[in-house]
Formats: structure tokens, sequence, C-alpha cells
């Protein structure tokens, strides 16, 4: 069995999943829920100065008839008194001693934050994490993503924290920015133990188009929000690579994004991560989701014959470059597997009207009867010679392996567009002709 | 003893409502949601209309209702009826590539209903007729699904169109012979009311020949559409056949189409003769208005019967029984009653059904319902129109494509030239005479709009069931040749 316990920047918990900061860590109620459902760790909703939330405050991107692809909230920070916020923090703490409880703060001046970091060390708490993230009502104050948009700023706050804690501090950073690894290179300058990301995307989820207002609509009006759930994964897989990958940051890294299962949970270790965060599956579908997280990411890292979450955290992070490194003679094509194919066309559809144009409809007699419920029907065939090996068919066919995408030998060397522009520069050869 | 009604009015309408409950819009959603768009799409092949099922699937799964449903009735006028009582299994859900996928194909006839539903719901019209007219007149003889399927076209090209029918109402068999599990005659009624908003006019109670002449139908309008249907029950030949209670099977089933169910007069014990679809929906109504016993009796064995597999799960479902290689020798009475009908055994040699001697017994029954085919109305129609050729069957003859018949500018279409199919042959049919006699009358071909799953083939649309439709016997032969 692997050993799923982490230490993340000084923070112990007995496995990688933390429940993020959120509507589902608000009181300490729902933290032993969480603990004796199997979580790992909790970062407490944000603890400030109590603000005053509005009713009606979440909406969701529904796909397909499946709820909550993506979720959207106008929620503010803990509008509890951080007085009750640290109180139950030390009844969890007192209660789970071996479990990460993590206070997520935010205020506003120099004083404040010391205060602040100060009682949540007092309350045991076993590290801070730093809301710079959240993307509306408190960046309107000066705080939130305002803080965390601004490298300078952000740093001149970790500073601040970093002269009066004692426990670790996590910097959580904000998507809504042009590069984050600008925001966590000024986490590390300012002596940050490790980051946290991503916080929410701005977002507007639907209009609703008998009112045309969005939701959550608040009489009438409504406002931008903070947009997470599995449509974020891809984004925030992204920022948490380019964060573990670069040399400047160096630091551990919670992840969190669209996080549901074993399955996201392992690829935003590979990518990086050493702990991780969920809120918006946990929403969805309460604490209990975690089980399978564990039992999962168990398995998986058996399977794979990795000893330890750290063990294999990061394990992908180095598969990505930038593309000017990516061999351009490397060769991949469709195959069509006719025994597996029902007749649908997706792919030859996708192809002509989305892709390229190389997939041919064609006499179905060379394939017997042909696949599909129609003999006789015409069948998509791949012409090799012109498929580029873009993927878009093996994507939008309906049938698992039915189109593989095959690598085709070669036979030419490793050459990236570095390499093509070297050697131009050279003068070693001619430029190569665009594609007709 | 006369037959009489059986049960409450409460209990009749639960045992005889619809079969499947309409879908909720989630319900909807979920299922359009399973179609996987296909391009060039087989279930469009197996549809005998050629509706463009992906794009009318897609419109549910993106909210558009009234989108779908402007899909469905422009390919197919009939869509609300048909989405009903098509035999969906040997149609577009038979070629559906999801049944491949899943073991279990997308829903299509009812989420047909549900886009179709919705405008009949809503009292939106999706169809339209031009305000002008370009002063061509069609008579059309029959207000079935051929002649609707006609008349609806015909008046969207502009036509004026006049429908001439006997019974007091219009839809034919859809409104006054579909089992009423199935659809209510209301569905029908609905189409027909539709189809009088694109401008067509109907006469009912007329009987063609005597109310109206051929040589008036020949002043006064520039084409006549045929599309009259088949004639009465086949005689049984046996004697007893001309007893009160031997019905011919759908005269019960307009009995359930004309009277409140709890009015209509049902026996203890019924015997419907034969085992074809109208026979299935016989015996299941029979049994569904309180018989004690319903029982088909047929000639041959069961894998040798018309009735679709399906359609002899749900009799026996219903709780109907079988007496298979069994025929009536003899209808017996007390008192002028049917009391009960001697039936023998058979067996089939060289193909040749055979009464097995001294195979015989008596069975009590107080009502027989005869489903052995439809006549040809061969001799009336010859009568009608001279000329007209005839098949060795009775049938028609007719222009495949144009559906014109052999007599100058009568085209023909449904039961009378097929022998007897499907609701959605007949609606396909009435169209593609719709398109023959615009072309004779006009020069102009229509042909149907291009289906937007198709939108992009360099060759053109590869394969739609208006013009070569696809069944499920014919795919599984196919495969297993």
């Amino acid at each position: 069995m692997a050993d799923l316990s982490i230490n993340f920047a000084g923070i112990k918990s007995p496995n990688p999943f933390w429940i993020a900061s959120g509507p589902p860590s608000n009181t300490a109620y729902q933290s032993h829920r969480a603990f004796e459902a199997g979580w790992g760790g909790i970062v407490w909703k944000t603890i400030g100065d109590p603000i005053v939330n509005v009713s009606s405050r979440y909406s969701a991107l529904n796909l397909g008839g499946q709820r909550m692809v993506g979720f959207n909230n106008i929620e503010l920070i803990s509008d509890r008194s951080p007085e009750t916020n640290f109180r139950e923090i030390k009844e969890v703490k007192d209660r789970w001693p071996n479990h990460a409880v993590i206070a997520s703060l935010m205020v506003d001046t120099r004083e404040r934050w010391h205060e602040f970091v100060k009682r949540s060390a007092d309350c045991g708490a076993d590290g801070i994490e730093l809301n710079f993230g959240c993307p509306h009502g408190m960046c309107e104050r000066g705080m939130g993503s305002a803080v965390g948009q601004n490298p300078d700023v952000a740093e001149t706050i970790v500073g601040w924290v970093m002269e009066a804690t004692e426990i670790p501090v996590i910097v959580k950073l904000t998507p809504n920015i042009t590069n984050v690894v600008y925001a966590a290179r000024a986490a590390k300058r300012a002596g940050a133990d490790a980051i946290s990301l991503i916080n929410t995307i701005n977002s507007i989820t639907n209009v609703n188009l008998d009112t045309l207002t969005p939701e959550p609509a608040v009489r009438g009006l409504s406002s931008h929000g903070g947009y997470c759930g599995p449509a974020v994964k891809p984004i925030a897989l992204n920022m948490v690579q380019s964060c573990a990958a670069d040399p400047e940051v160096n630091l551990p890294i919670s992840g969190i994004g669209g996080i549901g299962n074993w399955r996201d949970a392992a690829e935003f270790l590979a990518l990086g991560s050493l702990s991780l965060q969920v809120c918006t599956a946990v929403m969805h579908y309460g604490f209990r989701i975690v089980e399978d997280m564990n039992e999962g990411l168990s398995d998986y890292l058996d399977s794979k014959g990795y000893k330890s979450v750290a063990d294999f955290s990061g394990a992908a992070v180095k598969s990505l470059s930038d593309w000017q490194y990516l061999d351009l003679n490397y060769k991949r094509v469709a195959r069509i597997d006719y025994d597996k194919c029902i007749g649908c066309n997706l792919c030859y559809i996708a192809c002509e009207d989305g892709a390229h144009q190389c997939i041919d409809l064609v006499d179905s007699a060379p394939y017997g009867l042909g696949p599909g419920r129609v003999p006789g029907k015409p069948v998509p065939k791949v012409r090799e010679e012109d498929c580029v090996g873009c993927n878009l068919c093996s994507i939008v066919c309906p049938v698992d392996d039915c189109i593989t995408m095959v690598e085709i030998e070669t036979g030419r060397e490793r050459f990236s567009w570095n390499d093509y522009q070297t050697r131009l520069a050279k003068g070693e050869m001619e430029p190569l002709p665009a594609h007709p | 003893m006369p037959i009489q009604p059986l049960l409450d009015a409460e209990t009749a309408a639960r045992n005889m409502a619809e079969k499947q409950p309409r879908y909720s819009p989630q319900e909807a959603l979920i299922e359009a949601n399973r179609c996987l768009f296909c391009f060039d799409a087989p279930c469009i092949m197996a549809c005998p209309t050629g509706i463009d099922i992906p794009s009318f699937i897609k419109k549910i799964a993106n909210e558009n209702p009234t989108g779908s449903a402007r899909t469905i009735l422009t390919a197919n006028v009939l869509g609300a009826s048909c989405a009903r009582v098509c035999p969906t299994e040997v149609l577009c859900e038979g070629a559906c590539v999801v049944l491949d996928l899943e073991g279990d194909p997308v829903k299509i006839g009812r989420l047909q209903r549900y886009a179709t539903d919705y405008v009949f719901d809503h009292h939106i019209d999706v169809l339209h007729a031009p305000a002008k007219k370009n002063g061509k007149r069609v008579a059309i003889l029959g207000a079935g699904p051929a002649g609707l399927g006609c008349a609806a076209e015909l008046a969207q090209l502009g036509y004026e169109v006049t429908v001439f029918d006997k019974k007091k109402e219009g839809g034919g068999l859809n409104t006054y012979g579909i089992a009423y599990y199935k659809m209510p005659p209301q569905i029908s009624l609905d189409e027909v009311k539709m189809i009088e908003r694109l401008g067509v006019k109907f006469h009912y109670g007329v009987e063609i020949g005597q109310d109206l002449t051929m040589a008036e139908l020949e002043k006064n309008y520039d084409a006549i559409f045929l599309a009259l249907g088949l004639g009465g029950a086949n005689r049984l030949g046996i004697p007893g056949e001309d007893l009160l209670e031997v019905v011919d099977a759908l005269e019960f089933i307009e009995w359930i189409h004309t009277k409140p169910l709890h009015e209509v007069p049902v026996g203890r014990r019924v015997a419907v003769l034969g085992c074809g679809n109208t026979a299935i929906d016989a015996v299941s109504q029979a049994k569904r208005l309180g018989a004690d016993l319903a029982t088909i009796i047929y000639r041959r064995g069961a894998d040798d019967m018309p009735a679709y597999g399906f359609e002899y799960e749900l009799a026996k479902n219903d709780g109907a029984t079988f007496h298979f290689h069994t025929i009536p020798t003899e209808v017996l009475a007390e008192n002028g009653h049917v009391k009960a009908l001697r039936l023998a055994k058979t067996e089939t040699r060289e193909g040749k059904v055979q009464i097995i001697p001294g195979s015989e017994w008596t069975e009590e029954f107080d009502l027989v319902l005869k489903a052995v085919g439809q006549e040809k109305q061969s001799r009336a129609f010859e009568k009608l129109f001279p000329g007209l050729k005839l098949d060795r069957k009775g049938r028609v003859e007719h222009n495949p494509e144009t559906m014109a018949t052999s007599v100058p500018k009568l085209f023909v279409g449904g039961d009378c030239a097929n022998g007897g199919r499907e609701v959605v042959n007949a609606v396909a049919e009435g169209k593609k005479a719709a398109r023959g006699i615009n072309a004779l009358l006009t020069k102009q071909k229509v042909t149907g709009p291009v289906q937007p799953s198709r939108h992009g083939t360099k060759d053109g649309a590869l394969g739609s069931g208006f013009n070569h439709p696809i069944r499920v016997p014919e795919l599984l032969a196919a495969m297993n040749s």
C-alpha cells in the first residue's frame, strides 16, 4: 500500500485531500463530518472582518443534461466572527490532532495581518493560507484578487505575514492574471512556504433569457462571480504545471480547480501538486466522495509502483515543454477499427468540416457488410497520406478504441522548430515548403 | 346473450390510457442527449418520410421544441400520430447506431411525440401555406393518412385542396382504427385541424360515386388523388359467419373510438381470428375493456405470425391467450347469438394449411372478431375509374416515384396502392403523389429540404428513407446473409 500521508511545507496530513476554503469548510460541524468521511485536511473558510452576504449566491453551467459542469459563486468570505471561527478551529484541532487544519485569512492592514496570523497559531491551526484570489466583493475593498493581481502588493503583504508567523504560510493565487508565475515568484521572494492555486475565475455562467439577468440574480441585478468546478480543471492544471516547472518558484503546491475524483487528483499530483483541495465536488455530492479518492489514488500508486504521494508528485512536470522543442518529424495517423465502428460518421464530418479533409466516405464492399446497422452504407476511410494526425476524429468517435492514433515511423531524426530556426540561421537548409 | 359493456368509466379509461407517458422536459433532454447526431444517419434511411431525426433531436437537446416539431412536421405532417403508432423497433430505432453502442436505441418515437405535443399544446403552427394560391385545384378522395399527407403538401405548394371522406370525421384509420392505448383519436383529429388551418377543405359523409360523381370531379379539379384504403374484412366462408356477434376487428376498434369507452360492448369470452397487428390491437383492447378471456386463433404457428414480436409480447402482457395451428370451422349460435366456435387443429403441408381430421372441438365464445385481412376495393375502383390498372393482388398500379396511375391525372397512395402498410408509408406516398401532381401540373420538381445533418457532403445526400426506406428485417437479413 502506497503511503498517502504528506508533509506539505511542514503541515502533516494523513492524505493529500483537503477541503478547500469555501462553504464546506465554514464550521466545526462540517469539519468533523469531513474528517469522519476521510478527508486529510481542511482549509477554513476565509476569516476576516465579518462581512454581510447576499441571498442568491450560486449559479451553474449545465451541459448536455449534466449538472454543474461549471459552478459560480458571489458569496464572500466567512460571515461569522473571527472569535467564533478561531474557537471552532481549536475545537476541531483538539478532536483531530493528526489532521491538517489551515486558517484562510484575508484582512487589510499590516497590524490586522499580524493579529490574525497570531490568533491562527494560538488556536492550533497547522498553517495559514492567504486568500489573494477571491475575485468578487473583497477585491473592491482592496483585498482578495486586488492583492493577487499585483505581485508587488502581494509580496509586501506576504512579507507582513512572514514577520509574524510561527506556522507555515501558503499563498493562494488568483488565475485572473496574465501569468500566474509572476505572482508565485512574488510569494517566493517574500518568503512564503507554499502556494495553492487556482482560486476561482471571473465569470458569468449564463443569462436568463426571459429576465435578461444573469444568475445568480439578486433583485434583478447580478455580479461577476468566481468560476470553478470540472470545467476549470484544464486551466488549473496548466497553471499548476507552470508554477511547478518554474525554477524560481520552487515551492510546494496545493492544487485546486475542478478536482472531483482520484483521476483528477492523480493528474494534479503528476503536474507538481503535493496536496489537493476540493470544494465544488463536495458542494455537489457531499463529503463522502473522498472515499473513492483515497482508494483510487492508493490503487493507482500501487499499480504504478510509487511508494508515496511525495514519490509521485511532479512525475509529469517534465513531460511538458515549450512548443518550439516538439519534434516536427513525429507522425501519427488515424486508424479505424471496422469491427468496432457503428457507422455514425462523426469522424467523417468532423474531419471534413472541422479539420483537414482526409477522411472519405467510400464503398463499403471491401469491408464486408460494413460497420453499423445498414449494410452497404458508405464507410469512413482515412487517407493516411493526407492525415495530419490531429486527433480530432479519435476525439469525436463515441466508441472506445475504435479510432486509434498510430505512430508512423518516418525514419527522420528529431527536428524541432528550434532546430529549424537554428539551421536556417546558419544557412544549413532552405525554408520548408508551406502546406498546400 | 347479446354482448354489453363490462367496465365503469374510470376503470375503462385507466386500462386504455396511453401505454407510455409523455416525457417531461428533463426526461426529453436526457434522452435527446443520448443521440450522437450522426452524419448521414441510418435512422433517416429507415424513416419512410425521411425525417431529419438527428436534427429534430438536437433541437430538443437545445431546448428548441418548436424548431424540433418544425423539422418533424415539414417531413411528415402526421408526425404526432407516427410518433405513437410507428413500429419504431423495425424502423428508425431499429437502425439507430446507439443500439449497437449500448444495446438500447435512442427513443426516437417518444422524443418525436415530445416535440409534436409541444406545438399542439401551445397552439403553435409550424407549417404555413402561401397566401397566394397557384390557381390549381386538387380533389383528394379519402381523409386517411395518405390523403392528409398529400393534402398538406399540396396546400403548402399553393394548391386549393378539397378532401372527401365518407366518415363523419377525418384521419381515417388514425382516427378510427388505432389501438386506443397507442393513440387516443383526439391526436388524429388535432392533426386534421392543423391541415384545415393550411386552407384544406374537408367534406365528410360523402360516398364517392354516389354523392360525388366522377364527372363532377373531372370538371372541377385539375388532378385527383385516390386514397380510399381497403374494404371490409375478408369473408371466413364458414357457417354462422353472419351472426350479430361476428364482427370485423376494425369495426370493433371503431366502436372504441366513437363511443365512450365504458359504453363499448365487449364479450366475456372473445375470439380474435388472425394474428396480424390488427388482431393484436383487437385482442389487447378486448382484454383491457374487461373480457374474461381474449384469445387469438391462428391457423399457423407463432413463428409465422405477421404481427411484430413486440406486439405479440404486449398482447401476452395484457393477458391475451393464443391458439396456434387452430382454425374455426363453424360459428355456433344459441337464441340467435354467438355461443361458441367449432375449432380444429391444423398442420402445414407443403406450405398449405390443412385441418387434421378428427381434431375438432367446441369452445365457448360470445364475441368473434375477424382480423383476417381486409378486402381490396378492386371492383369499386374499376367501376369508378374505367381503365384503371390493378395488379394481381388488387392493388392500384402506380409509378413509385410520382404515384401516377394508368388513368390520366389520377394519382394513388396509401393502403389501396400498397395493399396495407404503416401509417408512415401512407403519409410518404401521399407526399410523393403531391409532388407528382405538382410536377404534372407545373412542370416543376420539388425536393425535400437538404437535411442539416448532411450539410457538407461532396456527393449529396447519401440516403433518405423517403426514397428508399430500409427496415430492420431487411437489415437483419442482409447481416445474416
